[in-house]
């Protein structure tokens, strides 16, 4: 795929929330959709949550992720959105310029009318629950469990502890109790489960797993492989209670201790976010704070239902698409003033095409090399010329000026871009 | 077929081992590096405060003391050979309050016994302008303009690399066993992987020094007193400190400080805890506490919501006395031939500053071959130059277009919190000290230290692994024997439990 230096909207990455606002956008009318992905397939986490409970709301149907997602990119692919995927985004700044690279690429750097935000979430980790211990193997968040087990097809362990009652937790539980590991115990530091009741009802009763509820892990044992935890009890201020401490041998502990929307790229941004939900301050139509950028799913707070991220998608790609549609039009009014052979800058930048209207309007501009004959300073609209004027020499100490005539105005509606340049007679 | 011939032969792949390896692999040598663990640099070396100290706070007159000011004038070069990272940006010692002026006068006075060069006393003010988050009531400090900060791993490994370039044969997974002696010389030793002949035998095993030197017979009475220190590690997006903030220190150590990194992260620590067992690098919530509580003197604006990592590392103190006459200090450096055994250069009780000293141990080794007699021949081809291989995130845009232009691997981050590319990756697989394990390719590239901490390269990154080393997953560990990711493949139900 040819990948265009400008896109009407820019949607980066590619799960729920990624692929109903590509959609979206379309269906608003416009016209060059990209959608960019790191990994080498679309969905995002989708593609890992091979178990059920996809799409009863939009579908009225009980899908897996990646039958629930599969929807999405056919609709998604049909309507014309373009996909850039095994891509990373490095950096966007406030004017929507993106810095992306990947492998089959290279750098690119690409421009956007308007940006969706759609990076999702990632999982809080040992360090951010300060749970203390040896540094061993057999220590993962869930999501990274998952995705050895259902994509890349290996098991991280065979006895498991479990810490964290949500939802990827308890279904993990049930996943790793198909694949023949023993699941010793899901524990919960709050008095009360974290996920759905549905989840501890399909997942852990259904497998007697035991949930511990006002339980926490105060120690990890074992140099190189996890041999046990230490568990304990915890009163209402999650302190310990003395003499419930327990040692529960296992070869692997699996966190499951909550999701932190993913925003390294919207403070790039210049996004504003908020403290409480870690995702960007967004207006009813998901703008953010920055003009032209806006957010969709997980990556503005963490939802329970993925049929709420695509929701959520719908919305931020509608938005966006208006954006950009208006933004096209206030750029197809401009004409950019490009520097060509010997020119350093001109004044102004951008003109409005408009403006000739009313009268002719002059440019001011250095040259970088002084030419001590006479030259033409010439405007160009692509090949053809459009305007230029003699002079005895230029100078880069003094200033050149040009008029743009407003005879021009009929030649120039249908560009974006005019350039200046000097060239000897 | 291997050799099991050497000249000499070290014992322990840390900072000191490295360093004493890369000296002398400019001589005419067979030299024998070991290491026990499946990486160099993985015991005291791996965790501790990255700092190059000044000289300020060892007792005069003591071996630590020579060896501190005396290493630390040779890092400028050793950074500019080896290209690793390294800033003399200088440090400070930070008074709390009126109370604590008193000690930095006292400090200053040791710094100028020791020879510390460029100490200066600042004003609360002047403190409270170069370090914007320190606690208001700072009362002064003494700077020491020589301190700075570099990345231990990277010192040990370009190190270790530039002896493997001049020749040192390096094996890892390598474990000392005994000696081999003919009355009272070493003729060589018995490890895991068999004997090793040699005529010397360097004794650099850190936190394990005393049992070796005890094998050998050597100072009965020396004993490593491991005492660990733990710290914690912030989000360089969070929290920014400028630089190297020492509080006034104790007798024991030289407190909890505040300090950058080379990679921009705030780390906080160590604490001071005697454990029993060498290997224990486990973090405790009391000790992080304390780590937390200490550092909170220093800057009160810290907040544990910004940290991404905690980590013990243990310090290899000994119990020797510094033999200068009249000083009474009991936990100084050995570094010596010993006159009960033949072929024996033995070192103890390395810790802090140790990292410091490191090049200056080596020089002192050679030093004491040359005494014993030794005729060491300088290599016409010796090559003091280690250059850096390059890393994708600390480049411009420019710089990382042409390399992803040159090697389209440059292109695929593997690791998005650091920016870690799968080039770089591939580049560490296949450099002249291989990353075999997870914790090596860490250590070489920042791989998996961030936020997320490992939770979406880990993958991807044993994929790679498995791929670059023609090996199947399961047998891609973290660090070594016993510490493989994955056990099985799904559908593979195992048998017995």
């Amino acid at each position: 795929m040819a990948i265009k230096n400008k896109y009407d909207v820019v949607i980066i990455g590619s799960g729920p929330g990624g692929l109903a606002a590509a959609i979206a956008a379309k269906k608003e009318g416009a016209q060059d959709v990209l959608i960019i992905e790191r990994d080498k397939e679309l969905g995002g986490i989708l593609v890992q949550c091979i178990h059920n409970g996809f799409g009863v709301e939009i579908f009225k149907e009980d899908l897996p992720g990646p039958a629930y997602a599969q929807r999405f990119i056919e609709e998604a692919l049909s309507s014309g959105v373009e996909i850039l995927v095994d891509t990373m985004v490095l950096d966007i700044t406030p004017s929507r310029r993106l810095y992306t690279i990947s492998k089959w690429s290279g750098f690119v750097e690409l421009d956007a009318r308007a940006i969706v935000l759609s990076m999702g979430c990632r999982e809080r980790t040992r360090a951010q629950i300060r749970l203390p211990g040896t540094r061993p193997v057999g220590v993962f968040t869930a999501g990274t469990a998952q995705r050895f087990v259902n994509v890349e097809g290996y098991m991280p362990g065979n006895r498991f502890v479990i810490l964290g009652s949500g939802d990827i937790g308890m279904i993990m539980a049930r996943r790793l109790t198909l694949e023949g590991a023993k699941v010793e115990r899901v524990l919960e530091i709050m008095p009360f489960l974290t996920g759905l009741t549905r989840n501890y009802v399909q997942c852990l009763l259904d497998y007697n797993i035991p949930l511990q509820l006002s339980h926490t892990i105060t120690n990890i044992l074992g140099n190189r492989r996890v041999e046990a935890i230490e568990a304990v009890q915890v009163d209402d201020k999650w302190q310990p209670i003395i003499g419930t401490k327990e040692i529960i041998p296992c070869d692997t502990l699996l966190l499951s201790v909550g999701l932190i929307p993913e925003n390294e790229l919207s403070k790039k941004a210049g996004v504003h976010l908020d403290p409480v939900t870690g995702g960007p301050f967004v207006d009813e139509g998901m703008q953010t704070s920055v003009p032209g950028i806006f957010a969709a799913g997980n990556v503005v707070h963490v939802y329970d239902l993925v049929d709420w991220v695509t929701e959520a998608g719908y919305l931020a790609g509608k938005s966006a698409a208006r954006y950009a549609i208006a933004e096209r039009k206030r750029q197809s009014e401009q004409v950019r003033l490009q520097p060509g052979d010997n020119i350093r800058y001109i004044v102004p930048h951008i003109m409005n095409k408009e403006s000739l209207t009313e009268s002719d309007q002059q440019l001011k501009m250095r040259v970088i090399q002084p030419v001590e004959s006479r030259v033409w300073v010439e405007v160009l609209n692509g090949e053809n010329l459009v305007t230029r004027k003699s002079q005895r020499y230029v100078r880069p100490g003094e200033m050149v000026t040009l008029d743009i005539p407003q005879k021009v105005y009929d030649d120039i509606q249908e560009t974006d871009t005019l350039t200046v340049r000097v060239v000897k007679r | 077929m291997t050799n099991r011939n050497y000249d000499i032969i070290i014992i322990g792949a840390g900072v000191v081992g490295c360093m004493i390896a890369r000296f002398l692999s400019r001589y005419d040598l067979n030299i024998l590096l070991i290491d026990k663990e499946a990486d160099v640099g993985t015991g005291a070396s791996s965790a501790n405060t990255a700092i190059v100290h000044a000289g300020y706070d060892p007792v005069p007159g003591s071996l630590k003391a020579t060896m501190n000011i005396a290493g630390n004038k040779m890092w400028d070069t050793l950074a500019g050979e080896l290209n690793f990272p390294f800033e003399r940006r200088g440090d400070y010692v930070v008074a709390i309050g009126d109370k604590e002026l008193p000690k930095l006068e006292e400090l200053r006075k040791q710094g100028i016994k020791n020879g510390v060069p460029g100490m200066m006393m600042l004003s609360g003010e002047e403190v409270r302008r170069r370090e914007p988050n320190i606690n208001p009531e700072v009362s002064g400090a003494l700077w020491a303009s020589t301190g700075g900060i570099c990345d231990p791993f990277a010192v040990v490994l370009a190190a270790a690399e530039n002896a493997v370039m001049n020749g040192v044969t390096l094996m890892l997974e390598t474990a000392f066993e005994d000696f081999i002696m003919e009355g009272k010389r070493i003729m060589g030793i018995k490890t895991n992987r068999g004997i090793f002949s040699c005529r010397w035998v360097i004794n650099a095993a850190g936190l394990y020094s005393d049992e070796v030197m005890h094998k050998a017979g050597v100072r009965p009475e020396f004993k490593i007193n491991p005492r660990k220190g733990e710290y914690y590690v912030f989000d360089r997006a969070e929290i920014t400190i400028n630089n190297v903030l020492f509080p006034v220190p104790t007798p024991v150590t030289k407190g909890i400080l505040v300090t950058t990194t080379v990679h921009g992260n705030t780390i906080i620590g160590p604490n001071a805890q005697d454990i029993q067992n060498k290997d224990d690098f486990s973090v405790t919530k009391d000790g992080l506490d304390e780590v937390f509580q200490g550092a909170l003197k220093l800057i009160p604006s810290l907040n544990l919501k910004h940290v991404i990592a905690f980590f013990a590392g243990v310090r290899p103190a000994g119990n020797a006395s510094c033999l200068t006459p009249g000083i009474n200090y009991r936990a100084d450096y050995v570094i010596e031939i010993p006159e009960v055994i033949q072929g024996f250069v033995n070192l103890g009780g390395i810790e802090s500053p140790g990292l410091t000293s490191a090049p200056a141990i080596a020089q002192r080794v050679i030093e004491l071959l040359i005494d014993a007699g030794e005729n060491l021949m300088e290599k016409k081809d010796w090559n003091p130059i280690r250059t850096a291989r390059p890393c994708f995130r600390d480049l411009s845009k420019e710089e990382q277009k042409i390399l992803i232009q040159n090697n389209p691997l440059f292109g695929r981050i593997v690791c998005r919190c650091e920016t870690v590319t799968e080039a770089e990756l591939v580049a560490e697989i296949h450099s002249p000290v291989p990353a075999r394990t997870y914790d090596a390719l860490k250590r070489r590239t920042w791989l998996g230290t961030g936020r997320c901490q490992g939770g979406f390269d880990t993958p991807r990154v044993v994929e790679i692994m498995a791929r670059e080393l023609s090996i199947p997953l399961e047998q891609i560990s973290k660090k070594g024997s016993n510490s493989n990711f994955l056990i099985r493949r799904t559908k593979e139900v195992s048998d017995g439990n």
